[in-house]
């Protein structure tokens, strides 16, 4: 990063503004809801990596968000173990099933992707639902511990958790940010633009698409690690499609594709669904007609919108400076022919 | 063996329920190559429509399913006319996120008009016959008769008559359709009509036994994916024949397996059959 561009100085302006946030709202309710929602944008990054920069969508991350906050929630109440272990290996566990699931599903292509990981996650909700005596099944799962300390560091109040999940957040943004301009992340976008092109240049199409799907799981599991660490109870619903299709709709609004997006999309939505409150159960009443509009007449997002309408100013831009420039030489070239034939003359 | 050949039968009845969902969404699928999210729903509206038509208005049950089958299948024809034709040029993921958006937006229309309690329909068939010393409801016999006649006439409909085998050639090939003069906007629309008549058939059916609410269409329109991953994505046969293995692997599943976990038969047939052919099977070439 030798040059410190403008987008820099935002970025950093933002990053105060949410380190700043606690000490500005002494409003818990305020709170708690931004913790939630960078909860949400870990998880719709995990979903912007796959679906956004790889071009499969994958129905099963609301699974995948759940097993990961499950097995949390079943390795330090039923095995014991100290929490950060158990936080570690929730996320390895969610991981290798990302493989695992991964190995197969990629075998697969476009619709048949999107049906199989929809089905797998139908998969986990089921068994998160019917499987009693490990997840405590419809009644929930309660008695989740807070995040112990670290040395000096403790996490016990909301304040606390509240730097605790921002720092995950940026940590994701960051590999993420590293991630997309690298050539990984080039490859990436080649395989989502053309895979059969891709593969032709002599890219191992599998190998990327698995790495970064597990990626992708892994960034969805340590969302929901965090999500049962901060609410501290779970019910199978966090598993059931609806949740995928939050996330679906976040990724959407914020802008496909972008890196800004799952930050722009989740603040928004959360933020409206706030000031849609009394509708509640019927919220998708709107929101499902925005989605389905946004996909016909703004497929990009705002994020993507906007990339789109700066790209077009600077293209707009240089051709202006390219026509005056043409402009200048022509007067110029004018003025010397003339200059000559007067001098001729 | 009384109790196999009564699983038999619910797996008939299952399984002729499954065959009418996934006709529509195979025939959908087979016209536009959308894999469509929202069938689920109108399947839902169905179900809904022909419970308001009977309670409010007063219809007959058999009336009230017809005026249903119309209804959801104009909202079909409305789904293709504003959302899927002006996506047909768009990446396939487009498609099917906008078929999410229809979905959700369908479904908390039903919360919001109907409520989100569980409704139950009468049927004037409720009544208990024995044959051959089987128990069965009339109404499981109405399922398995009217689902074999659907069948039947839908086969005539797309082999004997101009529109049906324009909507056949689209299948098969879309540009040799348009070269020959077939108005693909007229026979999409016509698919839709025909996948929401289909839904809202099956949901009528199948809802005395079942129940009517909102979020009736989800493990249907999963199982009717499953089945035409099964039967070939796009294949008429298939999908009849795919609905008929998968109510009979439940229903014995059921019985013979675990009650708890019938509804992960089908997506464990799902994984194993992706697993072995990524592709489907009878997966079509060139596709």
């Amino acid at each position: 990063m030798a040059v410190f561009e403008k987008r820099h100085l935002w970025l950093a302006v933002l990053a105060v503004l949410a380190l700043a946030l606690p000490l500005l709202v002494a409003n818990g309710y305020y709170l708690h809801m931004m913790t939630m929602s960078f909860i949400w944008m870990i998880a719709v990054y995990g979903l912007n990596l796959f679906a956004g920069y790889t071009g499969y969508l994958s129905l099963a991350h609301a699974g995948f968000f759940a097993v990961g906050a499950y097995t949390l929630g079943i390795l330090t109440v039923k095995v014991g173990l100290p929490f950060w272990g158990a936080f570690a290996l929730s996320c390895a566990f969610t991981s290798l099933l990302g493989l695992a699931i991964g190995l197969v599903a990629l075998r697969t292509k476009e619709h048949f992707f999107a049906i199989y990981t929809l089905c797998v996650g139908y998969i986990i909700y089921l068994v998160i639902d019917k499987w009693d005596s490990l997840t405590g099944g419809v009644r929930g799962f309660i008695g989740i511990p807070a995040p112990s300390d670290i040395g000096p560091l403790s996490f016990q109040t909301p304040v606390a958790q509240y730097y605790l999940v921002l720092f995950f957040l940026f940590a994701v943004i960051f590999v993420m940010y590293r991630l997309v301009y690298s050539l990984t992340g080039r490859t990436y976008i080649a395989i989502r633009n053309s895979e059969e092109l891709a593969l032709t240049l002599g890219i191992s199409t599998m190998k990327n698409k698995l790495a970064s799907f597990v990626l992708s799981v892994f960034f969805t599991s340590l969302a929901g690690a965090l999500y049962a660490s901060f609410i501290r109870f779970l019910g199978p619903d966090i598993a059931y499609v609806t949740v995928m299709f939050d996330f679906l709709t976040y990724l959407l609004v914020g802008g496909i594709g972008t890196l800004a997006g799952p930050v722009v999309g989740t603040l928004l939505i959360t933020f409206l669904s706030q000031q849609l409150q009394f509708l509640q159960d019927y919220r998708m009443l709107i929101f499902g007609p925005v989605l389905t509009l946004l996909i016909i007449f703004y497929p990009h997002g705002i994020a993507g919108g906007f990339i789109r309408y700066q790209a077009k100013r600077a293209e707009a831009r240089r051709l202006e400076r390219e026509a005056n420039q043409t402009a200048a030489e022509l007067a110029a070239s004018r003025q010397g022919r003339d200059g000559r034939y007067v001098k001729e003359g | 063996m009384e109790l196999f050949i009564q699983q038999l039968i619910n797996g008939l009845t299952v399984g002729s329920v499954y065959s009418l969902v996934a006709l529509g969404l195979t025939l959908v699928y087979g016209i536009l190559h959308i894999p469509n999210f929202a069938h689920g729903a109108l399947y839902m509206m169905g179900g809904y429509v022909t419970l308001t038509a009977m309670s409010q208005a007063g219809l007959p049950y058999g009336l009230a399913i017809v005026v249903s089958m119309v209804v959801v299948g104009l909202l079909g024809v409305l789904m293709e006319r504003l959302v899927f034709y002006p996506l047909r040029d768009a990446p396939p993921l487009h498609d099917k996120i906008a078929a999410i958006g229809i979905l959700l937006f369908l479904e908390a229309f039903a919360q919001f008009v109907w409520g989100a309690d569980y409704q139950t329909m009468p049927t004037p068939y409720g009544n208990v016959v024995t044959v051959f010393g089987l128990t069965l409801t009339v109404q499981r016999i109405l399922i398995i008769a009217s689902t074999v006649v659907i069948m039947m006439l839908l086969y005539l409909f797309l082999k004997k008559t101009f529109i049906g085998a324009s909507i056949i050639a689209m299948a098969q090939n879309r540009e040799g359709a348009n070269l020959v003069g077939i108005n693909t906007n007229k026979v999409a629309m016509m698919t839709f009509l025909l996948s929401g008549g289909l839904a809202a058939l099956a949901a009528s059916l199948a809802s005395p036994i079942n129940l009517v609410f909102p979020g009736m269409g989800h493990l249907v329109i999963l199982k009717a994916f499953v089945i035409i991953i099964l039967g070939g994505m796009g294949s008429i046969p298939g999908a009849i024949v795919g609905g008929y293995i998968l109510g009979f692997s439940e229903s014995l599943g059921a019985t013979y397996v675990s009650n708890d976990y019938k509804d992960i038969i089908a997506f464990a047939i799902l994984v194993i059959i992706l697993t072995v052919k990524p592709n489907g099977l009878f997966a079509k070439e060139g596709h």
